[in-house]
């Protein structure tokens, strides 16, 4: 039995369940609701939960536990060699199950009868082309043990669908019945039904946790795969990046970290001054009509897609730059480079240091400006000498986090940075960065087990140290500069 | 004042206008602060400067992709190419593929040619032949199958011209680039400027480009967004359905019932930090986790649709939260004191208050998703398809699909400059939707705007 | 009302600093100020009083155009200093407001050390030529704020460190430090403790040797300790100004009466 279909007769259930508890209570109340400890329809409510929740909290642990317990009992069927080293035992299974989802296919769309895919073996013709008929697209050619697997694994995995069914719906069926037996007038079924759902908002609140454990625990793992077959000296000590196909790749990462930080040092030198006197202007100059207008309108470069930035500094930028500095002063000729890349970082971020700096150059209090005026300071001095020293940590601040989101830009850089890994200092040459190399390990054409794919998740997990580490660091300045004045 | 009466701490007294004594010094300090104003003012400049130069250049180069340079003239639809048998039966004619077709639409068009009296010059007819896009074949090939009844009958073909005759009529092409270059000769361009005087090239609109999936790199003529706008279409609206009730339900938790303890305050800097954490990660997470470890197909717009609500969540949850503490305790209060429960509370009175501002921010939220680009990279959506995904009822959401910006990408890492008019477009499209997701996140805060 | 003869008969025994003639005050619709004359009296501390909102601070405000930094605010009639209309176009407020220093309601050091605190003046207006006469400057400062001998051990400690009363005497001392003739309290001991208040009051005492002191307050127990004239407000009218000790003993506007007995305020 499908999940679908388990989970559509849950339902049915659950609104069984709603059904008979709210009437029996309104019965046992004899139709008078002041009588009941709480509104029928919790009662309702209380028959619906008990329904739904223990069961699919059931068929959720089993849907985990299923392929686990399947793959451990196949393991036997392999040679003891090829089910020793867990990473190549990961790859079979995928196989496995990518056949087996592959038969399923072609039985549903008809071009297999079900016992042809029971009893179809490697010896009477090409698995592969079968399968690719009914659209199922195979990577490497199927061994007959893996295929003998996925006719196992298929076998084993209805039944344990049918046998899951029955026993999800068992319980469901039980559990109304409790719940029916519960429901009397002074059963508390609002408070029960309160705390199901409060539970449901805490699991809500608790996916951010999920998300990060999630991110940590993928590029770990993988990271770890990467320094078993790479070692993590010449990795992180490396100074120069060539990925071979033959193997032998040389993956330096301080290249990669060379390019990255020379572009964002590049982007704040242009985003850092920009931003600060237009928030200087905004704040402390502009009048309230100059403001309503300029402002917005600012705040519009932040809301454009990053990959328009990307074609901006491809088509506008590199080739102006290219044009009018790098060819006529012989400083190369390659319209991506370290100062297109860093001078469409840079405009990207203006807005972001701009915002944030009037923000907190606009939450200097009043009574300092105050106090520099009545001593006969022009404008120009209070800014500089009280309302920058006092707003300082905060603009720091702003300026990490921008200097965190420079470093993590993907777009701008993978169109207008280049592609070559240099460790050198004319920034019209083109470089590359941490982010545009994962993109590129991961989009090409290698084997995903190969050092060259896995070395985009350790760059992936270098890059989220980094920023995240700029962040907190931030985060904590800012909050301090917060405490100062509260 | 001078610095020598200053320094007295009583001041000037025998001066006799004292305020009126503008010296060097005040004019100097006067001057430092012209300059933070000028420096100011060059600031906002260089911004809204570059804001507006990038604009135009991009609706300069893209407003061209809805044009298109087409040839149109009439075609008998010869029955002893396209159905040799005779008898109109679908699966015989179906065999007869493109080659046969191209063929048909060069002779038409050659013939045509010559009745209108546009002489050919130093053009061979193979060459004119080539100036119809190979598109056309494969348009005429689904057309005549999908009515057999027009074979035998002549049809006026509007069929697109190709890229290089196109790039000519809107600039791009010229005669001198068309000497270095090896799909166009400048004797055909000469046919192009007789053949547009004769009627028979004409620039028009193209809603291809709105409609027509994505093309290879030697038809960038009959490129368009269809497939693009679809898979982004059906991000955005899984988006919704994912982001909305998890951060709706994650913000009252922590807004109205978290309590003060260690969880809690995990929860908060995982939020904090999670919309901080650069889109490529979350590209990182998607292929492990939704493709190599959960098995979902790749470059499918639901696989994109969870990276981006993953990425998304943390700004809908921090918008949320703003728009609950917007309600005042009074109002809390006062159900409170009526014996309600908390949950009642929240679910009858501050969640209806605080949902014009929810909504607001969940528009923005989904405005800044809709043009990511990096994570969908990881997670194979920058894939060329040519096939439109299925209904959303009939599992369109595995199909492959690409979204809106990674096209813009895509198109633009193309080498035929073609591409990159396209990609300036696309990003045409792409703003408009964004637009229209932000006037209506305007109005719909103005319309709700409530004043305590 | 006789204000001016009261004025008449001061003048001749100190001449008047500042004098104010007609001075109206719009903020936006609202008229906050109606038609006020005083004449401040040079080496004199005046006191404003008057219950809240009634114009003492706007008035106090107008006298170093620090009105000007308000967007909506509208000064009309004339304002002189030393017979110098101070509303000019040639007049530069920056440069009035070097000679009409202000203190203000709540203490506000500037979140840099004590030393700078009370240098940053000096240091705008370019008075000392060498860091010795900088030094001299903080330290004469200092002692007329008779703060001296509580910080003169740590001038490079943060000056938000300091006790509230220690923080409005550093004001009052970074105020006196660019040498004003006029030097301007907006209700300088509200945050203040009575302690720390007893401790400020005393010190405006002393200023009145060297400086022409206006003072708004709250408190006419203040102003009568403090102050040798007082002018009392009342919804934007100056209703009645003279000596101090008159004012409050034999006052002759019935409000006057009616506000020192606290029949309003």
């Amino acid at each position: 039995m499908s999940v679908l279909l388990t989970v559509s007769l849950l339902c049915l259930l659950a609104v069984a369940g709603f059904v008979l508890c709210r009437r029996r209570v309104l019965i046992m109340a004899q139709g008078d609701t002041r009588r009941l400890h709480s509104l029928p329809a919790y009662y309702g409510w209380h028959g619906a939960l008990m329904a739904f929740v223990p069961a699919l909290a059931l068929m959720t642990l089993w849907q985990i536990a299923q392929p686990l317990v399947i793959e451990s009992r196949l393991a036997g069927m392999f040679p003891e060699a090829m089910v020793e080293d867990t990473s190549v035992r990961t790859l079979l299974f995928a196989d496995v199950r990518r056949i087996a989802a592959g038969l399923d296919a072609a039985v549903a769309k008809g071009t297999m009868t079900p016992d042809a895919a029971e009893e179809l073996n490697t010896t009477d013709g090409n698995v592969r082309e079968q399968l690719e008929a009914s659209g199922v697209a195979l990577g490497a050619e199927v061994l007959p043990e893996t295929l003998a697997a996925a006719q196992q694994y298929r076998a084993a995995a209805s039944m344990a669908g049918t046998v899951r069914s029955v026993l999800v719906l068992t319980v469901a069926v039980l559990c109304v019945f409790l719940a029916y037996r519960w429901t009397n007038p002074d059963f508390r079924a609002r408070n029960r039904v309160e705390r199901v759902m409060l539970s449901l908002l805490m699991l809500a609140s608790l996916i951010a946790i999920l998300t990060t454990v999630g991110i940590v625990l993928s590029m770990l793992s993988e990271s770890f795969r990467f320094f078993s077959m790479f070692p993590i000296g010449d990795f992180f000590l490396g100074l120069t990046w060539s990925p071979a196909f033959q193997g032998s790749s040389e993956l330096g990462f301080l290249p990669l970290l060379w390019g990255t930080l020379y572009i964002s040092a590049i982007s704040m030198l242009v985003a850092v001054p920009v931003g600060l006197f237009a928030a200087i202007y905004l704040a402390e100059f502009a009048d309230r009509r100059v403001r309503s207008v300029v402002k917005p309108l600012i705040e519009v470069i932040a809301g454009i897609p990053t990959v328009v930035f990307g074609l901006f500094a491809l088509v506008t930028v590199g080739p102006a730059l290219r044009d009018w500095f790098a060819m006529p002063f012989g400083l190369g000729n390659s319209g991506s480079s370290v100062m297109t890349a860093g001078i469409v970082i840079g405009i990207l971020n203006i807005p972001f240091i701009s915002s944030l700096a009037d923000d907190i150059i606009s939450a200097v209090p009043q009574s300092l400006r105050d106090g520099s005026a009545g001593l006969g300071a022009t404008k120009a001095e209070t800014i500089s000498q009280v309302v920058l020293p006092a707003a300082l940590p905060g603009v720091v601040g702003a300026v990490l986090m921008a200097a965190s989101r420079a470093i993590g830009e993907t777009m701008i850089v993978t169109m207008g940075a280049g592609a070559a890994a240099k460790l050198d200092l004319n920034p019209f040459e083109a470089m590359t960065t941490i982010t545009v190399k994962i993109v590129s390990q991961l989009t090409g054409d290698t084997e995903f087990n190969s050092p060259e794919t896995l070395v985009a998740f350790a760059l992936g997990i270098s890059l989220f140290v980094i920023t995240l580490s700029l962040n907190v660091l931030a985060v904590w300045i800012v909050r301090k500069y917060r405490e100062q004045y509260e | 004042m001078t610095q020598d009466t200053a320094t007295t701490p009583t001041g000037p007294r025998a001066d006799q206008h004292p305020l009126l004594s503008g010296s060097t010094s005040l004019r100097r300090r006067k001057a430092r602060e012209w300059r933070l104003k000028v420096y100011g003012v060059a600031a906002i400049g260089l911004s809204l400067a570059t804001l507006f130069v990038m604009i135009f250049t991009i609706l300069r180069d893209g407003s061209q992709a809805f044009y298109q340079a087409r040839l149109t003239f009439p075609l008998v639809v010869d029955a002893a190419i396209v159905d040799k048998e005779g008898a109109r039966d679908p699966a015989a004619m179906a065999k007869v593929t493109t080659v046969g077709y191209q063929r048909l639409l060069a002779q038409a068009f050659l013939a045509h040619i010559e009745t209108s009296g546009v002489p050919l010059g130093d053009v061979t007819e193979k060459e004119a032949g080539e100036m119809i896009s190979r598109d056309a074949a494969g348009r005429l090939r689904k057309q005549v199958l999908s009515d057999p009844a027009i074979v035998g009958q002549t049809i006026t073909v509007n069929a697109y011209a190709t890229g290089r005759i196109d790039g000519y009529l809107k600039g791009r092409v010229t005669r001198a680039s068309a000497e270095r270059d090896s799909l166009v000769t400048p004797a055909q361009l000469d046919l192009a400027d007789r053949l547009l005087q004769a009627g028979i090239l004409s620039l028009g609109f193209n809603s291809g480009f709105l409609t027509d999936p994505d093309a290879s790199d030697l038809r960038p003529e009959s490129a368009g967004l269809g497939v693009a706008i679809i898979g982004s279409v059906y991000m955005m609206v899984l988006v919704a359905i994912f982001t909305v009730p998890v951060g709706v339900a994650a913000s009252i938790y922590l807004e109205e019932f978290a309590p003060k303890n260690w969880l809690t305050d995990l929860i908060e800097v995982n939020i904090s930090n999670l919309a901080a954490v650069p889109s490529i990660v979350f590209g990182i997470l998607g292929l492990s986790i939704f493709i190599n470890f959960m098995g979902l197909p790749q470059s499918s717009s639901l696989v994109g649709a969870l990276v981006i609500s993953l990425m998304t969540l943390p700004t809908i949850i921090i918008a949320t939260r703003a728009a609950i503490r917007a309600v005042p305790p009074s109002i809390r209060d006062a159900a409170l004191g009526i014996g309600a429960s908390k949950m009642q509370i929240v679910f009858h009175h501050v969640l209806p208050l605080a949902m014009p501002g929810i909504m607001t921010g969940t528009i923005l939220g989904l405005a800044s998703a809709l043009g990511e680009t990096a994570p969908l990279l990881l997670i194979g959506m920058v894939a060329f398809v040519t096939t439109y995904p299925s209904g959303p009822l009939d599992g369109g959401i595995m199909d492959p699909a690409t979204a809106l910006p990674v096209q813009v990408y895509s198109w633009a890492s193309r080498s035929d400059p073609a591409f990159i008019e396209r990609s300036s477009g696309a990003i045409i499209v792409l703003l408009a939707f964004l637009l229209v997701m932000n006037v209506a996140a305007i109005l719909l805060r103005r319309r709700f705007e409530r004043r305590w | 009302m006789n204000v001016m003869t009261v004025v008449e008969r001061d003048v001749s025994e100190t001449r008047s600093k500042m004098d104010a003639r007609g001075v109206q005050v719009w903020y936006g619709d609202k008229h906050a100020l109606k038609d006020v004359d005083v004449a401040i009296l040079d080496r004199t501390v005046t006191a404003f009083i008057g219950p809240s909102g009634c114009g003492k601070s706007t008035f106090l405000r107008c006298l170093n155009r620090m009105n000007d930094t308000v967007a909506s605010a509208r000064v009309m009639g004339k304002m002189t200093m030393d017979g110098q209309d101070i509303y000019d176009p040639r007049v530069d407020p920056v440069q009035l407001r070097a000679k009409v220093g202000m203190v203000f309601q709540k203490p506000n050091p500037f979140p840099k050390s004590i030393y700078d605190n009370v240098a940053y003046g000096p240091k705008i207006h370019g008075l000392a030529r060498t860091k010795a006469e900088l030094d001299e400057i903080v330290e004469t400062a200092l002692k007329k704020a008779a703060l001296w001998n509580e910080v003169k051990d740590r001038l490079a400690a943060p000056g938000t460190g300091l006790s509230g009363g220690q923080q409005q005497r550093l004001c009052i001392a970074r105020a006196i430090a660019t040498s004003p003739e006029v030097l301007l309290m907006d209700e300088p001991c509200s945050a203040l403790d009575p302690i720390a208040t007893a401790q400020v009051e005393e010190l405006i005492d002393e200023l009145r040797a060297h400086f022409t002191v206006v003072i708004v307050t709250h408190s006419m127990q203040q102003a009568a300790r403090v102050s040798q004239r007082t002018a009392f407000f009342h919804l934007g009218n100056l209703v009645e100004y003279g000596e101090t000790g008159q004012i409050f003993t034999n006052p002759r506007d019935p409000r006057t009466e009616a506000y020192i007995t606290g029949r309003i305020g």
